[in-house]
């Protein structure tokens, strides 16, 4: 089942006081991600990441298009029961202490009166805590937190009722090497228990280990869905070819600058039209073979190559 | 009401007091001690109409201020600062954040003004006599009352303002509609005179701006007057109402909003 389905979902603002012009910030985008899957939604800043988690979340309005969770309309309000949503840079009421502030998203999200009690919210609360690793802070004010501490509350309040789909808006965003860790251990844990997770980012590694599948956007437009191996299958494809020896022949090295030499053997990296050329090169010098391996395209690359060929596109465009 | 209405309202109320904003009784303690004994050295038996008409005149514009300053940035600061974010995610309707906001501040303000009229009240024992209120003191409850009405628009207009303008410039709506309301009944009687076109203009002017006047006994109360029961449900009916119609305005705005 579809946990959440796009349709053309687009955004237009007009900008300007007098002559009002239209500015498109996301073009029509049609995308599903499945229940019980992790999602990765990348882009540059400014891509239209988060214009399009604005839109399912109901705090910007479309200007065409519909997007469903779980079957039900966006507008439809059962849809936030079932859903939960951690900002970029998310800023609380810095009066409150982590407690009350959980204790407020609890009873906002209808974890409150008749089956619920105080006693039972205020152990869910902990447990809470307890899982973003603030188990000794939750009578601390929030203006005393630090942005990583920050960080982990939010992901807390986005949890605590036990939403079935997860929104994260640049959650590594501002964390150091062992924060982000403990967001991709959290990540993978809601993978476990069940939750779909949409999660955006510009951290190319981070997607690359935790989703299923990704989109790529830039510039409000869909580059391209799928899985991390369908998106880098695409890429042209690069071969290691490894030698026993420590020279490189020059007829290898007119064929590419990448080297490497460790101890007894050689490396270098080829292009697929090359590779025949590299290893009548080796022969000639009757150099021993070792292997020839491809050499899996990364993320980083898709992605930069998607960004780069829109880029170029326009600039033809234009001139 | 509804269940999130609650949480909101409790939560614009915590905030209220721990920015301090109660803080200002400290200042109306003292005005109202100084008074107190400043007025019983230099008034001959117009210590209670100098007491009532200050202290409930300190009430007022303390009420106003905090109306007003709070009141525009109810809204602003929840979308400046993102917080609005994490809280129209979740099952809470547009309307009920308007609302939770508005109740908020309104509690505060009858709290701040509950607290304010004992003030006022022991300083009329301080003054009087035997040390006792009279009979006519009671009014003053009814004053105060009025004032907490007016406090009940402002902060609606107050409300309505921010939803769709910058703060700056709500404050300045709404600090322009207070005065101008202040002096709603001048305009009615200017109404009454004028004839033709000018006439239908001013009418709907004067009753489209809030008649804070009608809601302001301080001088009678000062003077022992009576005030009729049929005037506080008309005034009761109409402040609701009129509050009823700025949250209104505001909510249709807000529920447009994009926030970007």
């Amino acid at each position: 089942m579809n946990a959440l389905q796009i349709l053309a979902l687009e955004k237009v603002y007009t900008v300007g006081f007098w002559r009002k012009q239209p500015r498109r910030a996301l073009h029509p985008l049609t995308l599903s991600v499945q229940e019980g899957e992790v999602f990765g939604f990348l882009g540059p800043n400014g891509a239209g990441k988060t214009t399009t988690l604005k839109m399912l979340m109901g705090l910007m309005y479309p200007t065409g298009g519909s997007a469903k969770i779980f079957g039900m309309d966006i507008s439809d309000p059962r849809v936030k029961a079932q859903i939960g949503f951690l900002p970029e840079q998310p800023y609380f009421y810095d009066y409150l202490t982590a407690n009350e502030l959980l204790d407020y998203y609890a009873k906002l999200s209808g974890f409150t009166g008749g089956s619920v009690t105080a006693q039972e919210r205020k152990a869910r609360i902990q447990s809470m805590l307890e899982r973003v690793g603030l188990s000794g802070s939750g009578n601390v004010q929030l203006r005393k937190f630090s942005k990583g501490m920050l960080q982990r509350v939010g992901i807390a309040q986005a949890i605590l009722h036990d939403p079935k789909f997860v929104f994260l808006d640049e959650p590594m965003s501002g964390l150091d090497p062992i924060g982000r860790r403990e967001v991709r251990d959290l990540i993978e844990q809601l993978k476990k228990e069940g939750k779909t997770v949409f999660f955006s980012t510009h951290i190319l590694s981070d997607a690359e280990t935790l989703c299923d599948r990704v989109a790529v956007i830039n510039k409000g437009e869909l580059r391209g869905v799928g899985s991390v191996a369908e998106l880098t299958r695409n890429v042209q494809g690069r071969i290691e070819v490894a030698w026993h020896g420590n020279s490189v022949p020059p007829a290898l090295k007119a064929l590419t600058q990448e080297f490497s030499t460790a101890g007894e053997m050689c490396r270098a990296i080829v292009t697929e039209p090359q590779l025949d050329a590299a290893v009548d090169a080796l022969r000639r010098e009757q150099l021993r073979l070792i292997s020839v391996t491809p050499v899996r395209s990364t993320l980083e690359e898709y992605f930069v190559q998607q960004t780069n060929s829109q880029a170029n596109s326009q600039k033809r465009a234009s001139a | 009401m509804s269940a999130r209405v609650v949480p909101i309202a409790t939560n614009t109320f915590r905030e209220a007091v721990r920015d301090r904003v109660l803080y200002n009784l400290v200042a109306f303690a003292i005005l109202m001690a100084g008074a107190a004994i400043l007025v019983g050295q230099i008034s001959i038996n117009m210590e209670r109409l100098v007491v009532i008409n200050l202290g409930l005149a300190a009430v007022s514009l303390f009420g106003v201020v905090i109306a007003i300053f709070i009141g525009i940035g109810l809204v602003s600061k929840e979308i400046e600062k993102r917080t609005l974010y994490t809280v129209l995610s979740r099952p809470v309707r547009r309307w009920e954040f308007i609302v939770g906001k508005f109740l908020g501040l309104t509690g505060t303000l009858v709290v701040n003004s509950v607290c304010m009229a004992a003030g006022v009240y022991a300083a009329l024992i301080y003054v009087s006599d035997h040390h006792q209120l009279l009979k006519p003191d009671a009014y003053v409850l009814v004053a105060v009352y009025f004032i907490v009405l007016q406090f009940v628009m402002v902060t609606s207009l107050a409300l309505l303002f921010s939803s769709f303008s910058s703060p700056l410039l709500s404050a300045v709506f709404a600090f322009a509609l207070f005065l101008i309301g202040s002096f709603s009944e001048d305009l009615r009687g200017f109404a009454a005179m004028s004839r033709g076109l000018a006439h239908w203009i001013v009418t709907g002017v004067a009753y489209l701006i809030p008649n804070f006047s009608a809601l302001n006994v301080i001088s009678s109360v000062a003077h022992g007057d009576p005030i009729a029961g049929k005037l506080v449900l008309a005034n009761t009916a109409y402040a609701l109402f009129y509050a009823a119609m700025a949250l209104c305005g505001a909510v249709i705005i807000f529920e447009r909003r994009n926030f970007k």
